[in-house]
C-alpha cells in the first residue's frame, strides 16, 4: 500500500475545488435549514440550475463570464420563487418532499433526449471553461509543493472557489448578526411568535430560500469549473452528501459548512485509498473496486444517521441553536 | 447504544429468519463480487455478454442475409441477418459503436423506408442492458399505426397497474405517517428487499413464483418488524425529533440502497418467471403476470381495508394516527399498534416489490425510483389518510401511463411530480385529506 500517495491524495481534498463546492452549497443549506429551519432537500437542483445556468449560455451564446453567471443566479433566483410560493405555508415536511421532487424534475428535464442539443442529455456539456479560463492572471506554468502541486487553472478555479466559501461566509456571519438574521432565527424557533409581532413570515422564508438557493447554485458553477457538467452527478445523492456535510459541521454555525466539507472528503479520500490499496495488495481480495466505492456510500448512510441521533448539532453547534422544530 | 440495548428483544425465530436471509445475500454478494472482480482480459467469458443485434423485416416477413456492420473503439465486424431476419455481434465493451446497413446486400425491390439512414448510433450511455437493438425499417410502411383510443385503453390499463402497486407501498408510508408522524425516505428500499428476494428465490433459487411470493412477502413483514424493534423504537424512546428521525431515514436509505447495489451489483435482472404470455382484450394486450399483480393488488388492497375498518387493531391503528395520546389514554397499547403498522408496511411494500419486479425489472435502485412517486401519491390523497393514498396512487400511476400519450416517455416521471407541486398549490391538504394536517 502506497501510504504517501493515499494521504498525499487525502490531504489534497483540504483545497480541492470540490471541497469548495461542498462547502458553498452547505452554507446555503445552512441558511435555508441552520438559521431558517426549512428543510430544502432539493439542493442538488440548485447546483444543477447553477451548473446548466452557466454552461448553457456559455456555449450556446457564447456568453462572457460575468453575463453567464448572472444568468445561472437569476435562473435559482427563479426556481426558488418557484419552489416557495406552494410550499412555504405549509408545514415544514411538505417542502421537503416538494424539493426533492422538484429536484428529480429538473434532472429528468435536463436528461430528456428531446433537449440533447441543448442539454446534451445523459451526455451531458463540455467546453464552457474558456471564459473562466480566460479571466485567469496566474501566468501558465506549475506551483506548489508536494500534494499541493497544480498547474495555473487549477490554482485559478482554486483560488475563486476559497474565494467564494470566504465571502459566503462572511456574508452569512454578518447577515444572521444582523436584525435580518434574529427574524430569520426567530422563524426557526417559533414561527407563531415572529409572526405575532407583525413579521411577514412567508416573505423572510422566501428571502432565506432564495439566498440559500443562490449560494447552491454558485457552488453548481465551482463544482463544474474542474470537471464537465454531467446529470447523473445531480440526484438526490448529492443532496444528501450536502446535508451529512451540514449536519458534521454543525447547521447553524460558520465554520461547520467548511470544516464538514474538508472532513468529508479527506474521509472519503482516505477510505478510498485504503481500501482500494487493500485490495490491490490481495488483502481483500474478494471486493472489487465498485464494491470498495459502495462501501463509502454506506459508510456515507452510517455517518449521516449516527450524526442525526447521537450528535444532531455537530462538531462545531450549540444544542440550543438547533432545535429539530417539528 | 439504543439500538444494541434493544436488538435482543428481537424473538429468535426472526432473528434466525432474518441471519439466514442474509447469509443468502452475502453468498450471492461474493458470488457477484468473484464475477466483476475478473475484469482481466483473459477471463472475458465471466463477465455479461453484450451485444447489439436486430432484425430485418418486410411487413411480417423476415429478410435473410443483409449485411450490418458493428464499429467502434477499433472493433468492426459484419453481421448478416438469418432466416428469421435476426443479426447479432457481441461486442468487448459498453462503449459508443456505429451500427451501419449496406443496402446494397437488400434483396431486389427492397430499399430501406428512409434511404438516408444506413447508420444508427449505440452510445456508451445507452448500456443499461446488455442487449441493445437497432432496427433499420425496410419497404413501405405497412404498419397499423394504432388509433390514439388504442393507445388510450392500453397505456390506461398499465397506469391502473402501477398504481396499484404504487398504492400497495404507498399505504405503508401512510400508515407509517400517521401512527408516529415518521415522513419514511427509507420506504424504497422495503420496496426493493421485496423485489431483490423474488428474484433470488424465483429465478435463482428458481423456486415457483407462487411459492415464491408468500416467503417474500413473510420476510418482508420481518424487515418491517426488525426496523421498528432495532432503530424506530428506540429512537421513539429517546424522543428525537420527526424531522431528525426523518434524516435517520434517508441515512437509512442510503445505507440500504448501496448495501443492495453491493450485494447484486448494478445490472438490472430481469424477472423471466413464465408469467410474460400476453392476453389480448380489445385493443389491450396485457401480460399473464400484469392481470395477477392486479388481482393480487385489488385482494390485498380490500384486505387491508377491511382490516382498518372492521378489525379491533384497525380501528385502534386508525384512533393512533388520529390522537395517538387520546387513544393511549383510552387503553390502547400505542407501542404494539406502531409494531404491527411497521409489519404491515414492510409485508406491503415487499409485494408492491415483487410486482414492480414482474412489472418492469430488478435493480438495486427500483424501490427509490418510485418512491417520489409514492410520497406523490400520499401527499396527492392527503399525508395519513389510507384511503387518500389509494386514491393518489391511482392518479399518480394513470398520469404517468397517459402523460406518455402527449409528452417523450423519459419525462413521465416529471410530470407526475409536477402536478404534485401544483396539487400542493391548490389544495394542500391533498384531495381527501383533512386540514388541520398542514399546520
Amino acid at each position: 500500500m502506497d501510504w504517501g500517495n493515499i494521504l498525499g491524495n487525502a490531504v489534497g481534498e483540504l483545497i480541492s475545488p470540490t471541497t469548495a463546492a461542498y462547502a458553498l452549497a452547505a452554507i446555503g443549506l445552512g441558511v435555508h435549514f441552520g438559521y431558517t429551519g426549512l428543510l430544502n432537500f432539493g439542493q442538488a437542483a440548485f447546483m444543477l440550475i447553477g451548473a446548466y445556468g452557466f454552461a448553457i449560455p456559455t456555449i450556446s451564446f457564447g456568453a462572457p463570464l460575468p453575463v453567464a453567471v448572472l444568468c445561472a443566479l437569476i435562473a435559482s433566483v427563479l426556481f426558488a420563487l418557484f419552489l416557495g410560493i406552494p410550499t412555504l405555508r405549509l408545514r415544514a415536511d411538505y417542502l421537503a418532499i416538494v424539493t426533492i421532487a422538484a429536484a428529480e424534475v429538473v434532472r429528468y428535464i435536463v436528461t430528456t433526449t428531446g433537449l440533447t442539443d441543448v442539454t446534451g442529455a445523459a451526455n451531458g456539456l463540455s467546453g464552457f471553461k474558456g471564459t473562466f479560463a480566460a479571466s485567469n492572471p496566474i501566468p501558465d506554468g506549475t506551483y506548489g509543493f508536494g500534494p499541493f502541486t497544480y498547474n495555473a487553472y487549477d490554482w485559478w478555479v482554486r483560488i475563486v472557489g476559497w474565494g467564494l466559501v470566504i465571502l459566503a461566509s462572511v456574508l452569512v456571519f454578518l447577515l444572521m448578526r444582523s436584525p435580518w438574521g434574529r427574524i430569520v432565527k426567530g422563524i426557526r424557533e417559533d414561527e407563531d411568535a415572529v409572526r405575532s409581532l407583525g413579521k411577514n413570515v412567508f416573505s423572510y422564508k422566501m428571502q432565506a430560500l432564495v439566498m440559500g438557493g443562490v449560494m447552491g447554485s454558485i457552488a453548481g458553477i465551482v463544482f463544474i469549473l474542474p470537471r464537465a457538467v454531467q446529470p447523473a452527478n445531480y440526484t438526490t445523492g448529492l443532496t444528501f452528501f450536502i446535508w451529512t456535510i451540514m449536519l458534521l459541521g454543525g447547521a447553524a454555525t460558520i465554520f461547520g459548512p467548511i470544516v464538514g466539507s474538508m472532513i468529508f472528503w479527506v474521509v472519503l479520500s482516505l477510505t478510498q485509498g485504503v481500501l482500494y490499496g487493500a485490495i490491490e495488495s490481495g488483502f481483500l481480495g474478494f471486493l472489487s473496486t465498485t464494491q470498495a466505492g459502495q462501501i463509502r456510500f454506506m459508510l456515507v448512510g452510517i455517518a449521516l444517521m449516527l450524526l442525526v441521533i447521537f450528535r444532531p448539532q455537530g462538531i462545531f453547534g450549540n444544542k440550543k441553536e438547533l432545535s429539530f422544530s417539528v | 447504544m439504543h439500538a444494541g440495548k434493544t436488538s435482543g428483544l428481537v424473538p429468535r425465530p426472526v432473528a434466525l429468519v432474518l441471519a439466514t436471509l442474509f447469509a443468502a445475500l452475502a453468498l450471492l454478494g461474493v458470488g457477484s463480487a468473484a464475477a466483476s472482480a475478473s475484469t482481466d482480459p483473459s477471463e472475458e467469458p465471466s463477465g455479461p455478454v453484450l451485444s447489439i443485434g436486430g432484425i430485418m423485416r418486410d411487413g411480417d416477413d423476415p429478410v435473410e442475409g443483409v449485411e450490418v456492420t458493428v464499429e467502434g473503439g477499433g472493433f468492426s465486424e459484419v453481421a448478416t441477418s438469418d432466416d428469421t431476419g435476426r443479426w447479432s455481434v457481441v461486442v468487448p465493451e459498453e462503449g459508443d459503436y456505429s451500427v451501419t446497413i449496406d443496402p446494397d446486400t437488400l434483396p431486389d425491390g427492397l430499399d430501406l423506408r428512409d434511404p438516408d439512414r444506413t447508420t444508427a448510433d449505440v452510445t456508451a450511455a445507452e448500456w443499461q442492458t446488455n442487449t441493445i437493438s437497432r432496427l433499420f425499417p425496410l419497404g413501405e410502411d405497412t404498419r397499423q399505426t394504432s388509433g390514439f383510443l388504442d393507445l388510450f385503453m392500453q397505456r390506461l390499463v398499465s397506469g391502473l397497474n402501477f398504481g396499484l402497486l404504487v398504492a400497495l407501498a404507498a399505504i405503508g408510508i401512510t400508515l407509517i405517517f400517521g401512527t408516529t408522524g415518521l415522513n419514511n425516505f427509507a420506504h424504497g428500499e422495503l420496496v426493493t428487499f421485496g423485489g431483490i428476494l423474488a428474484w433470488v428465490f424465483a429465478v435463482l433459487l428458481g423456486l415457483n413464483i407462487f411459492i415464491a411470493i408468500p416467503i417474500v412477502v413473510i420476510l418482508g413483514a420481518a424487515f418491517g418488524y426488525v426496523q421498528d424493534t432495532v432503530l424506530w423504537r428506540p429512537l421513539r424512546r429517546k424522543g428525537v425529533k420527526l424531522v431528525q428521525a426523518m434524516i435517520v431515514s434517508i441515512g437509512l436509505a442510503l445505507l440500504l440502497r448501496y448495501f443492495y447495489l453491493f450485494m447484486v451489483g448494478g445490472g438490472t435482472k430481469t424477472m423471466n418467471v413464465g408469467l410474460s404470455e400476453a392476453i389480448v382484450l380489445g385493443p389491450v394486450r396485457i401480460t399473464t403476470g400484469s392481470v395477477l399483480s392486479m388481482a393480487l393488488s385489488v385482494v390485498v388492497l380490500v384486505g387491508v381495508a377491511l382490516f382498518l375498518t372492521r378489525t379491533r387493531i384497525g380501528k385502534a391503528t386508525r384512533a393512533v394516527s388520529d390522537n395517538a395520546a387520546l387513544a393511549a389514554a383510552s387503553g390502547i397499547d400505542v407501542d404494539r399498534i406502531i409494531r404491527i403498522v411497521w409489519v404491515i408496511a414492510g409485508a406491503l411494500a415487499a409485494l408492491a416489490g415483487v410486482m414492480l419486479a414482474l412489472y418492469r425489472q430488478v435493480s438495486w435502485d427500483m424501490g427509490f425510483q418510485v418512491l417520489l412517486l409514492m410520497f406523490a401519491a400520499v401527499t396527492l390523497g392527503g399525508l395519513g389518510s389510507a384511503y387518500g393514498a389509494l386514491v393518489g396512487s391511482i392518479v399518480v400511476g394513470l398520469f404517468v401511463e397517459l402523460s406518455t400519450l402527449f409528452i417523450p416517455a423519459d419525462l413521465k416521471y416529471a410530470a407526475a411530480l409536477i402536478v404534485l407541486i401544483f396539487v400542493l398549490l391548490l389544495r394542500p391538504q391533498g384531495i381527501l385529506g383533512r386540514r388541520e394536517r398542514i399546520g
